[in-house]
């Protein structure tokens, strides 16, 4: 489950970083969420790759058949905190198409 | 020590929240009362910054705050000493000048102005406060948030496209800084600074190679917060597309990266076998700052991409210099960042006030008004209030301020900061019987060609803003605009008369920041509130 997860995250971040260098808005922010999804489950990863372990401790349990909880809340922080700075940045694109009249990141055509 | 003074700890935090969350019930045509509100906030900020800082030079202040009362490494705390009382206090000292500066006219120029500015405080507050990693990237993040706002605050295509980069770099740079922070945790287990620092000695082979990766990764997002070479490219665009007060509070947030770089380097990477870590870099990529930053400065046409390159100067030097990782050349460069960060900041305003008289499309604009007789230049001077007697004088005066300061020359604090880093570097005792190596004679020769080309370059814009202008118009400048840039080049000029002081802390800063110790212990060993012997009347919150 791990090469699946490693590679998983490879393949997203390789996407991500090829669309976030392209000149067009909307590559980068489908970059940037590309990213943002393959650093979530990096996050994930760190507490280590479990399968069916609650993250809670309870009276007699074995602590090695636990998860580690820490990684989940910083995952659902970092979710929260990417979307809403990701739709940030779909508005100010948004903005940007309609004052300059391209959706280049420069807004402004490169000259042929 | 009494409960009220702990709880003091989290007020530069709730101070701006709740003011900027209650000025959003606020229609945007209640101006005075949202700017009531803001001033408030801002003066309240400045007052528990200003005591928080005399607590922790006082030396007996337990810094510590629990939050939610959990203990030391499961929760997250809040710290105050030397270091981040200083921070606090010069971002709510700037915070001040940037806001009356904005009542003036531009805080009306687009919506929710009060509120971004006070979440703004808000993260940066924070972010000098907080003493756990991942809570720094919350508040980064709402620090960053607000800046994307503020940025934009007066709209126009350049600013949107400048906040377009300014907001993809940072989005990408968050990302890097959830990659490290998780690295971090992945091989230390604790994202808690003071736990991380006790544990890292403990760490063997490849975690331990984990955790400098991770570490390494997060030091690459505060070089881009704080603008080094090659990661820079984005800052002269975004600071001078912004508004004037919006770039003078800007000024501030280049040296968040500064602090965390400071903290965690002399904290967690000062002692043991990952000590020094990154500081080449820091050294290098410093002094390629500071040539890339003076070149950008020569090459300046307009004032606002040469305050901008100013920035990197500042930047530049203060990376660089604490790559030297020399205790009294670091408390050079603390009284460096106070000076250059009040000196840059007003700056910033001040080239607003200069280049109103000056811009081609603004008097276009003021002469088809005049021609026309729109209604609403009357209206608006009516309001307004005020405008400064003799203000060429004045502006002209604050120019010349600002370009001694810039350059570090006599008699202002720019040149007391120059000297204190340069007397660390080759003027002391204990470098005198040893050769000085190459890099600190690079150092030495960048610092004073970067202030010879600050010189060149205020001068011919001096010149031709002041002498050679041929229009002979007069920008028509109001009292609430000139004060607070005259107020900040007067804080400059006070801490020229308090060197000696102010010098003192500063060095007494480097040394608590040298002895990761107490620091350590004092957030290890955090009392909690009503749990140990009674501590006093704050035991709300108590298990």
């Amino acid at each position: 489950m791990e090469l699946v997860l490693a590679i998983g995250i490879g393949i997203m971040t390789g996407s991500g970083v090829w669309l976030i260098l392209r000149p067009r808005t909307y590559q980068v922010i489908i970059g940037l969420s590309l990213l943002s999804y393959a650093v979530n489950l990096f996050i994930f990863g760190v507490g280590g790759v479990k399968s069916n372990a609650a993250p809670l401790l309870g009276e007699g349990v074995d602590v090695s058949t636990l998860t580690d909880p820490v990684p989940q809340a910083l995952v659902l922080t970092a979710i929260v905190i990417g979307f809403a700075t990701t739709a940030l940045f779909l508005v100010v694109l948004l903005a940007a198409r309609g004052l300059t009249g391209t959706d280049h990141v420069d807004g402004r055509e490169q000259p042929k | 020590m009494s409960g009220w003074q702990q709880h003091l700890i989290i007020a530069p935090i709730v101070i701006p929240l709740v003011a900027g969350a209650l000025l959003l019930f606020f229609d945007e045509r209640q101006r005075v009362v949202k700017a009531m509100i803001s001033v408030v906030s801002s003066l309240a900020l400045a007052a528990v910054a200003i005591n928080l800082f005399r607590l922790a030079n006082g030396g007996d202040f337990e810094g510590v705050y629990l939050l939610g009362n959990w203990p030391a490494p499961f929760g997250i705390v809040l710290v105050v000493d030397r270091l981040s009382a200083l921070m606090l206090v010069l971002a709510s000292i700037l915070a001040i000048p940037a806001l009356v500066f904005a009542l003036a006219r531009w805080h009306a120029a687009g919506a929710h102005f009060h509120s971004l500015f006070q979440f703004l405080l808000m993260g940066l507050n924070g972010a000098f406060l907080t003493g756990d990693l991942f809570n720094l990237f919350v508040f980064f993040e709402v620090m960053l948030a607000a800046s994307y706002g503020l940025l934009m605050h007066g709209s126009g295509p350049m600013r949107v496209k400048a906040g377009l980069h300014y907001i993809a770099v940072n989005l990408a740079a968050a990302l890097c800084f959830l990659i490290g922070v998780s690295a971090i945790y992945g091989s230390a287990g604790t994202l808690n600074m003071a736990d991380l620092a006790v544990r890292i000695g403990e760490i063997e082979g490849e975690r331990r190679m984990l955790l400098e990766a991770g570490a390494a990764i997060l030091g690459v997002v505060f070089l881009i917060k704080a603008g080094m070479w090659p990661l820079n490219f984005w800052l002269p665009g975004a600071y001078s597309a912004a508004v004037a007060p919006v770039a003078g509070i800007f000024a501030i947030m280049s040296k968040v990266g500064i602090y965390v770089i400071l903290r965690l380097s002399l904290l967690v990477f000062g002692q043991g076998d990952s000590a020094g870590l990154g500081l080449n870099v820091l050294l290098y990529g410093g002094m390629a700052t500071i040539a890339f930053g003076t070149i950008g400065v020569l090459a300046s046409q307009a004032l606002g991409r040469l305050a901008s390159y100013s920035v990197l100067v500042s930047s530049g030097t203060l990376l660089a210099v604490l790559g030297l990782s020399n205790g009294e050349v670091t408390a050079g460069a603390l009284f460096y960042m106070v000076s250059s960060t009040l000196t840059i900041g007003a700056f910033f305003m001040l080239i607003e006030l200069v280049e109103r008289g000056q811009d081609a499309g603004a008097s276009v604009l003021a002469v088809t008004m005049e021609a026309y007789g729109d209604a609403d230049e009357e209206e608006q001077e009516v309001e307004i209030g005020v405008t400064m007697p003799g203000t060429i004088a004045v502006l002209g005066t604050c120019f010349a301020a600002c370009g001694i300061l810039l350059s570090g020359l006599p008699p202002l604090s720019g040149f007391v900061a120059k000297f204190a880093m340069l007397t660390g570097m080759i003027g002391t005792e204990a470098v005198a019987d040893q050769p000085i190596p190459a890099s600190v004679w690079w150092i030495v020769a960048l610092l004073i060609l970067s202030g010879l080309a600050a010189l060149i370059s205020m001068t011919r814009a001096g010149i031709r803003t002041f002498w050679a202008s041929m229009e002979g118009t007069v920008p028509r400048v109001l009292v609430m605009e000139m004060a607070p840039v005259m107020l900040l080049i007067a804080l400059t000029l006070m801490l020229t008369i308090k060197a000696g002081p102010a010098m003192h802390y500063m060095e007494e800063t480097v040394r608590n920041l040298q002895q990761p110790g107490t620091y350590i212990d004092a957030v290890i060993n955090a009392r909690r509130a009503g749990v140990a012997e009674a501590s006093g009347p704050d035991g709300g919150g108590g298990i």
